[in-house]
């Protein structure tokens, strides 16, 4: 049976690999969420504050998702409904907030450890609506940045990653170093069954991972 | 493990086993073959009952073969004697043996412990077995058709290696009715010992190889298998066909990645990753590998089509649509110099619609110009043919020879002959690839233009959307090879 982490938790591995993720400060308490987000300089409003735990699967399902908390009042209101929301099953908890990033096109990335070709690593086209869209390309672990933009150049929705609705065209090169540091997180961490990355804001042309869950091997 | 297979694709002398008189043996059909392709070395051919076999005497042991005369064996002998006849035959200097013969572990459970006992047989000899329960083993440089099935194929620069015996037999029948031939192919039954791999790896350095051609069905040791495709592809191009989609499954299935992995998505992208060709189909794996084996490696994307009459030349922008082939507008010299060779009804455009304005020289010069031009990648020609058919109609219809019907039945086929041979000729000059496509190439194989490309030696697509779709993948591997600095 593999261990799914929480998304904070996720987050941590992935972005020590040099995985972009947007900014984000977790806590226990309402005082400390509150007292974390001032803290960091990374982390403004408008931010995004969830409820994780390694037993919580389907956050937005619980409504545990809120979305464009314009300040510390709307903070706080917030930690106290999420940590009340939690269930005696959920295990430990804790509030995740991030910076509130945004951009029209979604991308998905991810790990997962394919039967019979060992890790693999997926990028897609769509974020949430991915498996509606099935635009994926998969290349095995670990690649190197021609094989990353080759994989950029095997989506068939091109028109997408050019420019886009007055955004501009996707950072290439910033898409193509996420995608190995994502490959990187499967070569060089233990027992690795999955990642994804969904989704995988473009903000600006820039990617920018605003959810991860990572599921491993127990140790 | 790297295997010399030198004695099974160019053996000196070859032991059949299970060889009789009764024409509708294996042992019999494989020393037919074998002498009907003129094979170049000494045969030995063993059976139950000495005697003779179309004319070779039929030795009735191993033991009676002269010691160092064979270094390969044919075994299609039931399986409960074939471990001692190969202790014999390596006794005798046999370094590889083909395996014929069924019953291993394709049939059940003793099967499975028979093959089992030959692996370990093969290593403790030294011997290298192929198969078994394969067809057998093809190879012109050798003149050698080892095979208890048909065809023998014309000598050419693709190399087969096959998971299905049936479609070593395609590949041939293909070779033979292009003319762009097989230098090796063999089929790997089980692979107890030998899989595709190996034989890549061999053909990597074979020089009598140029392109390999792979059909696959089921991967063991998946990324061993990608870093050994991936390094055959450094050296030499695979093109390869998968059959077989069943879905293994039992991936993390809380995963969105997982749930958009399928065994084929992950195939695709290590064939991708490895710059493996994958081809949808048999027919086209075969005219891929064929158009790499005849032409050059194209530099670019950027596609000139050249064609006699309209249609055909929007079905080929139409098949470019879904690939990153491009039938970019015609350079401005380009164009200028087409303008002197045209009356001013040509399109003036990419395709080059010659609309029927072509005299004795326009193709071949049309053709020459596209190629030589810095800013043109590949050009495919359309319309080979089209007059050597108005003359086949004229030269099989009531009137023949007379009313001056000879003269222009002789001008229209030399046309042709000329066409074809201008473009294999200007594509070996010019370093760009000039495919040929028509569908006569098929419903009139007998025609001058597609004859001559045979005569040629060069692939003649039977339609434009075959042509493109196999250029888009030779294209493909000439990316991988450039990004990589090769």
């Amino acid at each position: 049976m593999s261990i799914t982490l929480s998304e904070a938790e996720s987050r941590r591995v992935v972005a020590r690999h040099g995985v972009p993720v947007s900014p984000f400060v977790t806590g226990t308490t309402t005082d400390d969420v509150v007292a974390a987000v001032d803290a960091d300089p990374d982390v403004g409003y408008p931010v995004v504050a969830k409820l994780c735990g390694r037993a919580i699967a389907h956050k937005t399902e619980r409504g545990l998702v809120r979305l464009r908390i314009p300040d510390e009042a709307g903070l706080r209101v917030a930690c106290d409904e999420l940590l009340a929301a939690a269930r005696p099953d959920d295990g430990d908890v804790e509030v995740l907030v991030s910076t509130m990033v945004s951009g029209n096109r979604e991308l998905i990335a991810g790990l997962v450890d394919d039967p019979q070709f060992g890790l693999t690593i997926m990028l897609g086209v769509g974020g949430v609506l991915a498996e509606a869209i099935r635009d994926v390309v998969f290349r095995l672990v670990p690649i190197d940045e021609i094989d990353a933009a080759e994989m950029i150049d095997d989506l068939a929705t091109q028109r997408l990653l050019g420019e886009f609705r007055g955004e501009p065209a996707v950072d290439r090169q910033a898409l193509v170093e996420a995608l190995v540091a994502l490959a990187n997180v499967g070569r060089e961490e233990d027992g690795i069954r999955s990642v994804d990355l969904n989704p995988l804001i473009l903000v600006d042309g820039v990617p920018i991972a605003v959810d991860a869950l990572l599921e491993t091997d127990p140790a | 493990m790297s295997h010399d297979l030198a004695a099974l694709f160019d053996p000196d002398g070859i032991i059949i086993t299970g060889v009789s008189n009764h024409p509708g043996k294996f042992g019999f059909v494989t020393l037919h073959n074998i002498l009907a392709s003129g094979y170049r070395g000494r045969i030995f051919p063993v059976g139950r009952e000495p005697g003779d076999a179309l004319g070779q005497a039929v030795l009735g042991s191993i033991d009676d073969v002269p010691d160092g005369a064979a270094d390969l064996i044919f075994i299609c002998t039931p399986q409960a004697i074939n471990e001692d006849l190969l202790r014999a035959a390596a006794a005798k200097g046999v370094t590889a043996a083909f395996f014929a013969a069924a019953g291993y572990r394709e049939a059940g459970a003793a099967g499975a412990e028979a093959e089992r006992r030959l692996v370990a047989l093969a290593e403790e000899l030294g011997v290298a077995v192929a198969g078994p329960n394969g067809q057998g083993v093809v190879s012109t440089p050798s003149r050698m058709c080892a095979q208890i099935v048909a065809p023998y194929a014309p000598p050419g620069r693709i190399a087969v290696a096959s998971q299905s015996g049936n479609f070593v037999s395609s590949f041939l029948n293909l070779a033979r009715h292009t003319g762009v031939g097989i230098s090796r192919a063999v089929a790997a039954g089980n692979a107890a010992v030998l899989g595709i791999a190996d034989y890549l790896e061999w053909f990597a350095d074979d020089p009598a190889t140029d392109v390999c051609l792979v059909y696959m069905e089921s991967v063991d040791a998946g990324h061993k298998l990608f870093e050994r495709l991936r390094a055959v592809s450094e050296r030499k191009p695979i093109v390869l066909v998968k059959g077989g989609a069943s879905d293994a499954g039992a991936r993390a299935a809380a995963s969105h990645t997982g749930a958009l992995a399928t065994d084929d998505s992950v195939f695709d992208g290590m064939c991708r990753q490895a710059g493996v060709l994958r081809a949808r189909d048999v027919e086209e794996a075969f005219e891929t590998a064929a158009t790499l084996a005849t032409q050059p490696l194209p530099q670019g994307n950027r596609v000139v089509v050249v064609t006699t009459v309209g249609g055909w030349g929007v079905a080929a922008v139409d098949a470019m649509t879904p690939t990153r082939l491009s039938a970019g507008p015609l350079p401005a010299d380009l164009h200028a110099a087409i303008d002197e060779l045209l009356p001013p009804r040509w399109s003036k455009n990419n395709p080059i619609d010659m609309a029927g304005g072509e005299t004795r020289d326009t193709v071949p010069e049309i053709l020459k110009l596209a190629a030589s031009h810095p800013e043109v990648d590949s050009v495919l020609f359309l319309g080979l043919g089209i007059q050597s058919n108005t003359a086949a109609m004229m030269r099989e219809g009531p009137f023949y020879p007379d009313h001056g019907l000879e003269r222009i039945v002789d001008f229209h086929e030399r046309q042709d002959t000329r066409y074809a041979q201008a473009a294999a000729e200007i594509a070996s000059a010019t370093g760009t690839p000039v495919l040929m496509a028509t569908e006569l190439a098929n419903a009139r194989p007998d025609n001058p233009g597609p004859a001559a490309a045979r005569a040629a030696g060069v692939m003649c697509h039977a339609s434009a959307g075959r042509a493109i779709r196999s250029l888009d993948l030779v294209t493909r591997y000439g990316r991988w090879r450039r990004a990589r600095g090769r």
